[in-house]
């Protein structure tokens, strides 16, 4: 144990120290910081007047455009050829015509401008039309639009889980993106600490001092303390990936409160009646979400999440170490990577597709118990609740998964690491089980 | 060194350090070892010699615990082989490297505390070692930093620098520049002066002859030969003597044979075996009359030619 120990250590601090894991885990805080900060700092650079030219020859929408700070709306009049030149000439971004209009089918709007019109523009101006011509027709049938407004309801069904347990407010999409999220992250952490294993496995065969190790300690203790001393670091990027990105979150959130919320194209449209209704509704939609999250389980989900995430990590990572013996060099590594990777690759794909659509289903139980796939398919689940008895199966498996890899990883590594200069097969490989050391 | 001991051919009664007894093994598709039985006296530099191929690193591998014996024992200190043993001895592979991004203090400071050093232990005897072989000034370095004679010398610190009671070095010279060959070959000798056994493995027979008191040879996963090289040479002379002289050498007694002679502007260059149980003394009676001798000796056989002509023995019969 003591030997594991001094393995696990060194494998760890030579990691932690290099300069390409401290940038890693300083860089991941800072994009998240960026990804929130760009999008304010951007919208906040472009709030200029733009001002558009209204030429109505329908004479049906005077003084209906209402300015904004974004959008200013100025007459003109003449006719369509004259305005033309005109506009040519001004300081407009752009100028809108409306020719004389049949309400049913108001055909012939057009807005010039000297560059492609922006989306943003196109939109206020329609929906803008559309409000008044509606209007218009509403008073034609003699319809007031006040009592149409009291007319319409808003109908939202809330969704509550009732169990023994009490009642609980859930929502679909919360619970789909945690559990997408913590599968996402296990997904990435054992392909990224797994290369680290074969690549330290490969790096010891390749500069030869390994068989100067095992001649201190047994190769198993050798290669157990490198895959525990790799885990150890990727549980400290990942701590340290909260901490700094909860951080970085609420010193942003200090900062920019007051311009993040609302955001400038919602305060654009906020003005007629119908936006500020989906605007409500957007908030609403965002206090249920809030709510939602505070209703997950998240002590089982952070629990279960590091589960599997060791788990996980401890069942591929044996058998990356035993590719990383069983080759000469990082290049050689294709024929037997394959297999590690399609059940990981697939149960991600399968896991998105069906399994969030279908977390009770028997494709994800199956996919959920089975060691290879659970650590992503179980994370998927455990957000939308999974009965006690599959869960402790699926992690009686799991954990029985990374003791038979590990057994298999540690008969292939030792012949594999004293081996040079063969091109090894899997039948190569399969002999290896069998050899007495 | 045990003077009094005819080993290997006789039986040794001095103090052994290693045994190996009957060890064999065998690969998959080839045989290694096959009922390989010698003694490894304490104290001694024990030559492991033989061709690639032979099964010498196979045997190191066993003694070293790296792999294990399909039968056979092999007893340290009169002791099972057992894991606890793995810190008296220092092995020097012949596949050997570091870290090559990592720190000369801290590797060295590493591999001694796998070996079972305590950190304070280790940190101490790393210091005496780099002032002894004047390499303090690295050890803050990264091991790619430095050339490759600067790596071999930190290769053998780590390889001694737990006081290993057997140390055993496989084709130790084979990496090694002439300059380091040497301050690594003094630094072995006094390893023997403060009692640590040495082994030497290596197919380069002529490297360690001057330095083993005692040899094993192994061809085809056999022993061929074994016990202290002046035994094995008294037993391997050929009673044959190399003389050098002036005048014009004519042999025509029964008791000499002439095996190779050759002339040059009047000096002469022969060997000559004697026969007939008959001495050195009788020779150069015989010789002195007719010839006038600069040099006469014996000659005795190289472990090379020792080796060449067990080998070919084995292959004949």
């Amino acid at each position: 144990m003591h030997k594991i120990w001094l393995i696990f250590q060194r494998e760890y601090l030579v990691r932690v120290r290099k300069k390409s894991f401290i940038i890693m885990t300083l860089l991941a805080p800072l994009l998240l910081a960026a990804f929130l900060v760009i999008p304010v700092l951007l919208a906040n650079i472009s709030d200029k007047t733009e001002e558009i030219g209204v030429l109505d020859e329908s004479g049906l929408f005077q003084n209906k455009f209402t300015s904004t700070p974004e959008r200013k709306f100025v007459s003109l009049s003449g006719n369509l050829n004259n305005a033309k030149a005109k506009f040519l000439q001004s300081k407009l971004t752009g100028f809108l015509y409306i020719p004389k209009l049949n309400l049913d089918n108001p055909a012939g709007i057009r807005l010039y401008s000297k560059s492609n019109a922006s989306i943003d523009n196109k939109l206020a101006i329609e929906s803008s039309l559309r409000n008044e011509i509606e209007n218009l027709k509403f008073q034609r049938s003699g319809i007031d639009r006040a009592t149409l407004e009291d007319i319409k309801t808003d109908v939202a069904v809330s969704t509550t889980n009732l169990s023994d347990e009490g009642e609980k407010d859930n929502n679909a999409f919360v619970t789909s993106a945690a559990g997408y999220a913590s599968a996402f992250l296990i997904y990435i952490f054992i392909f990224m600490y797994g290369v680290q294993i074969m690549r330290g496995v490969i790096e010891e065969k390749t500069s030869r001092i390994v068989e100067v190790i095992i001649s201190s300690v047994k190769p198993f203790q050798l290669m157990m303390g490198k895959i525990l001393g790799i885990a150890a670091v990727g549980l400290t990027q990942f701590l340290l990936w909260i901490i700094l990105s909860s951080l970085v979150t609420s010193v942003i959130g200090a900062q920019f409160r007051d311009k993040m919320v609302p955001p400038p194209t919602t305060a654009a449209i906020t003005a007629n009646p119908e936006n500020e209704y989906t605007a409500s509704k957007k908030t609403n939609a965002m206090q249920e979400a809030f709510k939602a999250f505070d209703n997950l389980n998240l002590p089982l989900i952070l629990g279960s999440f590091i589960f599997y995430f060791l788990g996980g990590y401890l069942l591929y990572g044996a058998l990356f170490g035993a590719v990383g013996a069983a080759v000469d060099n990082e290049t050689d590594t294709q024929q037997f990577m394959l297999p590690i990777t399609i059940p990981l690759v697939m149960t991600f794909v399968v896991a998105q597709t069906v399994i969030i659509k279908n977390p009770d289903g028997p494709v994800a139980f199956w996919m959920s118990v089975i060691p290879f796939t659970s650590p992503i398919a179980m994370m998927i689940r455990i957000p939308f609740g999974v009965p006690t008895y599959q869960l402790l199966l699926s992690m009686v498996l799991l954990v029985l998964g990374f003791i038979a890899t590990t057994w298999l990883a540690a008969r292939i590594y030792r012949v594999g690491i004293l081996m040079y200069g063969k091109k090894v097969n899997y039948k190569e490989l399969s002999k290896w089980l069998f050899y007495k050391v | 060194m045990p003077k009094n001991c005819t080993f290997g051919i006789i039986n040794c009664k001095a103090l052994s350090i290693l045994k190996i007894a009957g060890v064999s093994k065998r690969y998959a598709d080839h045989v290694a070892l096959q009922d390989v039985n010698f003694e490894i006296p304490a104290g001694s530099i024990f030559g492991l010699l033989g061709p690639n191929g032979a099964g010498k690193t196979s045997l190191i591998r066993i003694i070293t615990q790296i792999t294990g014996a399909d039968s056979g024992e092999v007893y340290f200190r009169n002791e099972k082989l057992k894991p606890d043993h793995i810190k008296y001895i220092g092995y020097l592979p012949e596949e050997r490297g570091l870290y090559k991004k990592m720190k000369v203090g801290e590797q060295l400071l590493y591999l001694a505390q796998l070996k079972g050093l305590s950190k304070s232990d280790a940190t101490q005897k790393i210091k005496s070692w780099i002032h002894k072989l004047d390499i303090a000034s690295w050890m803050n370095k990264n091991v790619e930093e430095l050339s490759k004679g600067m790596q071999q010398k930190v290769q053998f610190v780590a390889t001694v620098m737990h006081e290993p009671e057997l140390i055993i070095l496989d084709e130790p010279f084979s990496g090694f520049d002439p300059i380091n060959a040497n301050i690594i070959k003094d630094e072995i000798l006094e390893l023997r002066e403060k009692g640590s056994t040495i082994i030497f493995s290596t197919h380069r027979m002529e490297s360690v002859e001057e330095l083993c008191d005692y040899i094993a040879l192994i061809n085809r996963s056999r022993k061929v030969l074994d016990g202290s090289v002046q035994d094995i040479k008294d037993i391997y002379k050929t009673d044959t003597y190399l003389v050098e002289g002036k005048g014009r050498l004519l042999v025509l007694s029964p008791d000499f044979e002439v095996l190779e002679q050759t002339e040059n502007h009047g000096l002469f260059r022969a060997s000559i075996k004697l026969l007939n149980n008959t001495k050195p003394n009788d020779l150069l009676r015989y010789l002195i009359p007719t010839v006038e001798i600069h040099s006469f000796r014996e000659k005795i056989p190289s472990i090379n030619d020792i080796f060449i002509q067990k080998v070919n023995e084995n292959t004949h019969a």
